[in-house]
């Protein structure tokens, strides 16, 4: 089975038109974009059904309320969690990230402690602990890359040590990269340590299932799943949710509220405080089901087959002029492609090729830290999805020589 | 590719192949300032070394794109032995040229003062830039960067 092949004809603004040229838009890791299906979702409930949630018992409020329910435990099947009350919702997979910190590092981290993450976290994964590193005084640690951009696990053992959290993303944003998350979450556990998983680059893109992933935690963002902005998801084992203190308090969050205190709702509850994005996580319902349609193993195999023929094509024709950076075998990545063409700079490879309509990312890719142990400032990335064809990367191979030519010293 | 040709002129192609005044300059008694565009990770220092209120020599180093770096090259060449004054002036037509919202202060500002309006000779090739906003900021990162040195020094 394979995917459709006029999948594009669902994206209603890949048909646009851009500076003349038919949009090709290769930035789908930094947002993908939106089926009707999902557009047609969110403005069917604004048209018919909007109304608070779990709040009113008048009819619209019922069906508000059960459709965001809905796509909750739709959810809860897409990866697998056992229950759909251990999918809780968030603004995107930043404030999942903020979450886990404030909440459970703030109750079990302190001086002696250690919090593992890895040289190729996006800054979601990194800052948070940050913040809450210097108030706290525990240690962050990292673990370190291979020449081929793997997480270099020969050390691991070593830096484990200490270690109560285990923080690392299941697909690099930058190099493509899957990482081993079941061999590092054994580990992990095997000393006693919690992991968590960034999934923002991997549940859009693979079957996800968080028993065999066997992590404790798993942060993701709906906008780059086909779904909308403004709605990301926090997954958490049932119990180690339960022991974890709210995040932000309100309403929605809690049984009761008296003047000396107040008692948590249950979950998911406790941790969605105030009104929620009732359209986006509808959007998102809607974004599961039509990637559920398609088959996420389908999705996958699509993925590694583009970005097979990505690789080969723009290897042939460029060789050594380019480098794409992280893992040579299109079956150990997702559809990332991180290039370094002669010596443009992304920033000016990225404008040549929107001329042509061509969407790339020029930047650092909120990546940082890896970025220095790169060695460059920046990359363009080209990533790859649904709906993304042969020739899309095709007029992306013929774009570079052009920009080539205009920058040659 | 109509459109690149108001961005990548010529001359600023030139600047960004073969930079001017190049290099660094001993600190002391030159100063040194740098500058960084934390968008797209762009980098440039400067050192420069002033007699009494001119800016004797000024030598860049940085990494970036074209736009960044043409854009120092050119300013490079601009500023030599000009005075702080001359300097501040011209940065304030400069970015006025890049921004149509600094326009209306800036040029009110740069004519108020009956000082001749300066010449931006080769820098008028950057007025492109205007046309693609996310360039703006490479394209003023080295003049906000000399704009720092001369504040730190008080002059
Ligand atoms: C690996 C990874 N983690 C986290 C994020 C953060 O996602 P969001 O900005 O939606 O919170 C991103 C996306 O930018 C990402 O690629």
């Amino acid at each position: 089975m394979s995917l459709p092949s006029d999948l594009k004809s669902n994206f209603p603004l890949l048909s646009q038109t851009v500076n003349g040229h038919q949009i090709i838009y290769l930035d789908s890791a930094s947002s993908s974009q939106k089926p009707t299906v999902v557009i047609e979702a969110m403005n069917d409930y604004y048209r018919t059904i909007n109304a608070n949630v779990h709040r009113g018992a008048y009819e619209i409020a019922a069906q508000a309320t059960e459709a965001m329910e809905r796509a909750r435990a739709r959810l809860a099947t897409f990866i697998g969690a056992p229950s759909a009350n251990e999918i809780v919702f968030t603004k995107n997979a930043t404030e999942s990230f903020n979450l886990i910190a404030r909440s459970w590092g703030g109750d079990n981290l302190g001086p002696g402690d250690v919090v593992l993450i890895s040289d190729m976290e996006h800054h979601a994964n990194i800052v948070p602990w940050q913040i809450l590193s210097a108030e706290k005084g525990f240690e962050l640690r990292w673990i370190p890359l291979t020449s081929d951009g793997h997480l270099d696990l020969s050390q691991l053992d070593r830096l484990l040590d200490g270690v109560k959290m285990v923080s690392v993303t299941a697909m690099s944003n930058v190099l493509g990269t899957l990482n081993p998350i079941r061999e590092i979450a054994d580990r992990a556990h095997s000393v006693g340590a919690l992991m968590a998983v960034d999934g923002s680059q991997y549940v859009p893109h693979l079957p996800t299932d968080v028993v065999e992933l066997g992590a404790d935690l798993l942060c993701f963002t709906g906008h780059k799943m086909c779904g909308p902005t403004g709605i990301g998801v926090l997954w958490g084992r049932t119990e180690l949710l339960e022991a974890m203190p709210p995040f932000l308090g309100g309403g929605e969050m809690i049984l009761d509220v008296r003047r000396d205190g107040f008692t948590p709702n249950e979950l998911p509850h406790k941790f969605e405080a105030g009104t929620p994005p009732i359209a986006e996580i509808i959007g998102l319902g809607a974004a599961v089901d039509f990637l559920e349609s398609l088959g996420m193993s389908n999705v996958r195999q699509h993925e590694i087959d583009l970005t097979d023929y990505a690789l080969r094509v723009l290897n042939d024709r460029y060789g050594e002029e380019l480098t794409i950076h992280g893992p040579p075998n299109a079956s150990e990545r997702g559809g990332v492609l991180s290039i370094q063409y002669q010596d443009v700079h992304p920033h000016d490879l990225s404008q040549v090729l929107d001329q042509r309509g061509i969407c790339v990312r020029a930047g650092h890719h909120c990546a940082k830290p890896l970025m220095r142990e790169l060695g460059v400032g920046a990359t363009a990335r080209a990533s790859l999805y649904v709906y993304n064809d042969e020739a899309d990367i095709d007029a992306l191979t013929a774009s570079l020589a052009p920009a080539g030519e205009l920058f040659a010293r | 590719m109509s459109g690149l040709e108001d961005l990548y002129k010529e001359i600023i192609l030139d600047h960004y192949r073969s930079p001017r005044h190049h290099g660094e300059l001993e600190c002391p008694p030159a100063h040194k300032t740098e500058g960084f565009n934390p968008l797209c990770g762009d980098e440039v220092s400067l050192t420069f070394e002033l007699q009494g209120e001119v800016i004797r020599e000024l030598l860049i180093t940085g990494q970036g794109c074209s736009i960044s770096q043409a854009s120092a090259s050119m300013m490079s060449t601009a500023v030599q032995g000009k005075s702080v004054d001359e300097v501040r002036n011209l940065t304030r037509q400069f970015k006025a040229m890049m921004s149509i919202h600094e326009e209306s202060i800036g040029a009110e500002d740069a004519t108020s003062k009956d000082a001749k309006p300066l010449e931006l000779g080769d820098l008028d090739a950057l007025k492109g830039v205007v046309k693609f906003p996310v360039r703006i900021k490479c394209a003023t990162l080295s003049w906000n960067t000399l704009l720092t040195g001369l504040d730190e020094l008080e002059v």
